[in-house]
């Protein structure tokens, strides 16, 4: 009896230091779910901080005289004149304008800098489109320099502006004040591809090149996943070359993205002589490895179909195939559907394979098929994310911004179509 | 014709096929009492004449455009005069690119030797005579196809049984495409791997300790061997993994254990999903942020401390893996805590232990053998991993410890090696399908281990 009770004792006098122990393991478990979460909010914080100036474009507001005697052009619809004229000068005299007390050769060339390398290039298209405009005065936008962008869209931290001189730093601000440089909506970013100069660089084409392979992957994964889920589950009989097949998939789930990249360079490269970076290689290997993910949905869907559909079919007289085409099949829909979609976003992401089969070419022109050169969204970032320029930090944030956006469009698309279309039987 | 647009036209043969053989299986029904007393049903005639038509044609097309650019190319180097045969692979390719460069219009012919331009004329003209006649025997066996299966449209042959069985062949080629994926891989890797080490001994490579891959591009160039040692990626790769499961495993087993033990049910359907979308963001935008945001952030802070650590650190690179692999880890234990019988759990209870005693003491034990497996599937994860690595790691291949230092990885030099100017034939390009060899034995190892723990630990409870 005393020998019970005293255990007893010991029981309750160790009560307090084991609900203690429970608190402390309680209190662990919330820092883990703390600290993925934390990050979840650090990194999205700092993507958006990085990256919400890429939206924006900086522009200057000029009254362009021109004076066909200062760009050393007297028609301009004489195409060997043009090429050789000057339209720097033009925007110096305007720019000059507005500061006259600059005279110096060296200054001058320093106040031409602020407006970007592609002003000249917009005078020259205008005067080839519109020769009579030769001689007249024109208010023209022009964008700014990659470094004046930088400047004056964190006018508040002096880390942006150690690419101006302190004399173009002051202009910069007159010209702000004055109102002639402006900032406005990034449009530029939405409507061009890749470029060499930051302010002048859109992601349109890379968008398009993302488009294109998504195309080929769905059209060749799709199909392909249903059709190999189908048989595992519906028709495969059992034997050692099913189990093998199985094996194979699950392995091949698993296997490291870049080996698929070593296998397009190897085996659609090297012996089909397909061209490197365009869309089609890109979307049959990134299809090759999102096939597994669509199987093993596909093959999870078709297992949810309750048996009594399949029995019912088969007892009013329909053969095996007429079962699984008319029945199952439409009735696992939904559900291959939403596992596809997810596959397609994860393809959607995948950089690493794309970057061994030359995708990451530096490609100007918008892509307009899928045998021509094209880079895709993830690949335009890690370009532009390596990419030494410091407007091209913000370019990279933005685009992983639009890149996200995809990716939680379609997330939220597999969420619907299951939330909307699946049965629970 | 181009096979872009072959593949519409065999289209419209077949659906051509398939109405023809529909109306013509309605009419040989007309005299016998209707469709009731074919075989099958029409759909099945017409399907299968569009089988017939579609199948044949599309295997040849596939075939003639998968080699025609490889035969034709050896063809052309064939029939290069002796003083101009490539002499190595090199050359070879630096001629074919010249052909084709002139065949293409992009190179002025006056700037190549004649042999050269008569090369690329000869390209145009077999293109071209390739081209034509892979559309004519295409579409040839189309029709034809689209033929012998109209005039096998009659009533006492059961077309449903042709169509079913073709569609289950054709189901089977797709499930068997998963194999052939692995026989590519394998064979694409293996080929080159057996060439490198024909170049630089097996043992060199498994056990020597520099990697520094730069091969003399002209022979008489000074001290520029290469060397070929993998240990030092081996370090730097299995630093950064362990760093990264250093994170990932505690966090993703704490949280899992949290979740599926004391999280109350709307907490558990926030939180879940919240989680799931660390494993959702694509690996470039972790790299962006390991290399622009965590790199910087870790150096000033050893600065501060009085450390010296690379800009391009294994620890930047490795916690923002850890951080990658968490939900990986989090929902495999949950899985695992989860298979766990209740019944376990309601006799510790019983018995008077405090919720984490019995997940200390007797669920996680149960659960340890998945949970390992687990482990291993996501250890296999941090090692493959490329963007992040190859964004926030170095180049630099340093057989070092200290997670400051910058370290390399295997798949950072594969992608080195294979982007930016190559020559196909370089012991660089081949070391680095070496690489790939190795990450694929490494990688397949790890899983196939991990996926026999899993499935043997389900099996104990099932």
């Amino acid at each position: 009896m005393t020998d019970q009770r005293s255990q007893a004792e010991i029981v309750r006098q160790s009560l307090k230091r084991r609900y203690r122990k429970e608190r402390r393991f309680r209190l662990y478990g919330m820092t883990a779910i703390a600290i993925a979460l934390l990050s979840l909010v650090v990194l999205f914080t700092d993507i958006i901080g990085k990256g919400y100036t890429g939206f924006i474009k900086t522009t200057m507001t000029l009254e362009v005289v021109l004076d066909g005697e200062q760009m050393y052009l007297d028609d301009a619809s004489d195409k060997d004149q043009m090429s050789m004229a000057d339209f720097q000068a033009p925007i110096i005299t305007a720019l000059q304008k507005h500061f006259p007390e600059v005279e110096e050769r060296k200054d001058l060339r320093e106040l031409s800098r602020l407006a970007g390398s592609y002003a000249s290039n917009q005078i020259k298209d205008l005067l080839a489109r519109q020769p009579e405009l030769l001689g007249t005065t024109q208010t023209m936008e022009f964008l700014v320099h990659d470094t004046v962008s930088v400047y004056v869209k964190h006018a508040d931290n002096p880390a942006y502006s150690i690419r101006l001189s302190e004399q173009q730093q002051r202009w910069v601000d007159e010209l702000v004040q004055k109102g002639v440089v402006d900032t406005g909506f990034n449009d530029v970013f939405f409507s061009r591809g890749d470029s060499r100069e930051p302010s002048n660089a859109g992601i349109l084409g890379a968008i398009v090149g993302s488009l294109l392979t998504m195309v080929v992957t769905l059209v060749i994964a799709f199909p392909m996943g249903v059709a190999a889920a189908v048989y595992l589950e519906e028709f495969a009989p059992q034997n050692k070359f099913t189990d093998f097949i199985e094996v194979n998939i699950n392995n091949l789930a698993a296997v490291p993205s870049i080996i698929f990249g070593l296998l397009g360079l190897a085996v659609f490269i090297g012996v089909f002589g397909l061209p490197r970076s365009v869309p089609v290689l890109g979307g049959l290997v990134l299809a090759l490895m999102t096939l597994p993910t669509i199987i093993i949905s596909s093959r999870a869907a078709i297992k949810s179909v309750p048996p009594s559909i399949r029995e019912a079919a088969e007892g009013i007289g329909a053969s095996k195939m007429q079962v699984v085409l008319h029945h199952v099949v439409p009735l696992a829909m939904p559900g291959m559907m939403t596992g596809s979609i997810i596959g397609m976003a994860q393809a959607l992401g995948e950089t690493a394979p794309l970057l061994l089969i030359g995708m990451v070419a530096f490609i100007v022109e918008i892509p307009d098929g899928f045998f021509s050169s094209a880079t895709v969204l993830p690949v335009q970032i890690y370009l532009w994310a390596s990419s030494a320029e410091q407007g091209f930090v913000e370019l990279a944030s933005a685009g992983i911004m639009i890149l996200l956006s995809f990716m939680i469009t379609m997330n939220a698309l597999a969420i619907w179509l299951r939330k909307r279309l699946e049965r629970r039987w | 014709m181009q096979t872009a647009n072959l593949l519409p036209l065999i289209l419209v043969i077949a659906v051509i096929a398939y109405g023809l053989s529909y109306m013509r299986s309605r009419a040989v029904a007309e005299p016998i009492g209707g469709i009731r007393n074919l075989k099958a049903l029409p759909f099945y005639y017409a399907a299968r004449a569009a089988l017939w038509c579609a199948i044949p044609a599309l295997i040849v097309l596939a075939l003639w455009a998968g080699f025609e650019g490889k035969v034709i190319q050896n063809y052309v180097v064939a029939s290069l005069p002796a003083e101009l045969a490539p002499e190595s692979d090199g050359q070879a390719s630096l001629i074919l690119s010249q052909i084709n460069n002139v065949a293409a219009g992009k190179l002025d012919p006056q700037f190549v030797p004649p042999e050269v331009v008569g090369a690329a004329d000869l390209l145009d003209a077999l293109k071209q005579r390739s081209a034509s006649f892979k559309a004519t025997l295409v579409i040839l066996l189309a029709v034809l196809g689209a033929a012998y299966a109209w005039t096998r449209v009659q009533p006492h042959i059961n077309a449903r049984e042709n169509v079913e069985r073709t569609l289950r062949w054709i189901f089977f080629v797709c499930a068997a495409v998963a194999v052939l994926t692995t026989v590519g891989i394998v064979f694409s890797v293996i080929f080159e791997t057996f060439r490198f080490f024909g170049k630089v001994p097996i043992t060199e490579f498994l056990f020597g300790t520099s990697w520094s891959p730069q091969t003399a591009l002209r022979a008489d160039q000074v001290g520029s061997d290469g060397a070929f040692g993998i240990i030092p990626l081996f370090t730097g790769t299995l630093l950064i993994s362990a760093i990264a499961l250093l994170v990932a495993v505690p966090v993703g087993l704490l949280s899992a254990v949290y979740l599926s033990e004391y999280a109350t049910r709307p907490a558990r359907a926030v939180i879940k999903p919240l989680l799931e979308m660390l494993a959702g963001v694509p690996t470039v935008v972790y790299g962006f942020f390991a290399a622009l945001t965590v790199a910087p952030f870790i150096r000033d802070l050893a600065e501060r401390i009085g450390l010296e650590a690379s800009s391009q650190s294994a620890l930047a690179a490795g916690l923002v893996m850890g951080v990658m692999i968490i939900p990986f880890v989090s929902s495999l234990s949950d899985d695992v805590i989860n298979a766990v019988p209740q019944t376990l759990r309601d006799g510790s209870l019983a018995l008077g232990a405090t919720q984490s005693e019995t997940m200390k003491n007797v669920i996680f034990p149960a659960a340890l053998p998945g949970i390992m497996g687990g482990i291993l599937l996501a250890a296999s994860r941090a090692i493959g991993e490329t963007m992040i690595v190859v964004m926030a790691a170095g180049l630099a291949a340093n057989l070092t410890a200290n997670p400051l230092d910058s370290v390399t990885t295997v798949t950072v030099q594969i992608v080195t090696l294979l982007t930016g100017d190559q020559e196909f034939d370089s012991a660089k390009t081949l070391a680095a399908f070496a690489l790939g060899m190795m990450l694929f034995i490494v990688t397949l190892a790890l899983n196939v281990v991990a996926l026999k723990i899993v499935r043997k630990y389900r099996e104990q409870y099932d």
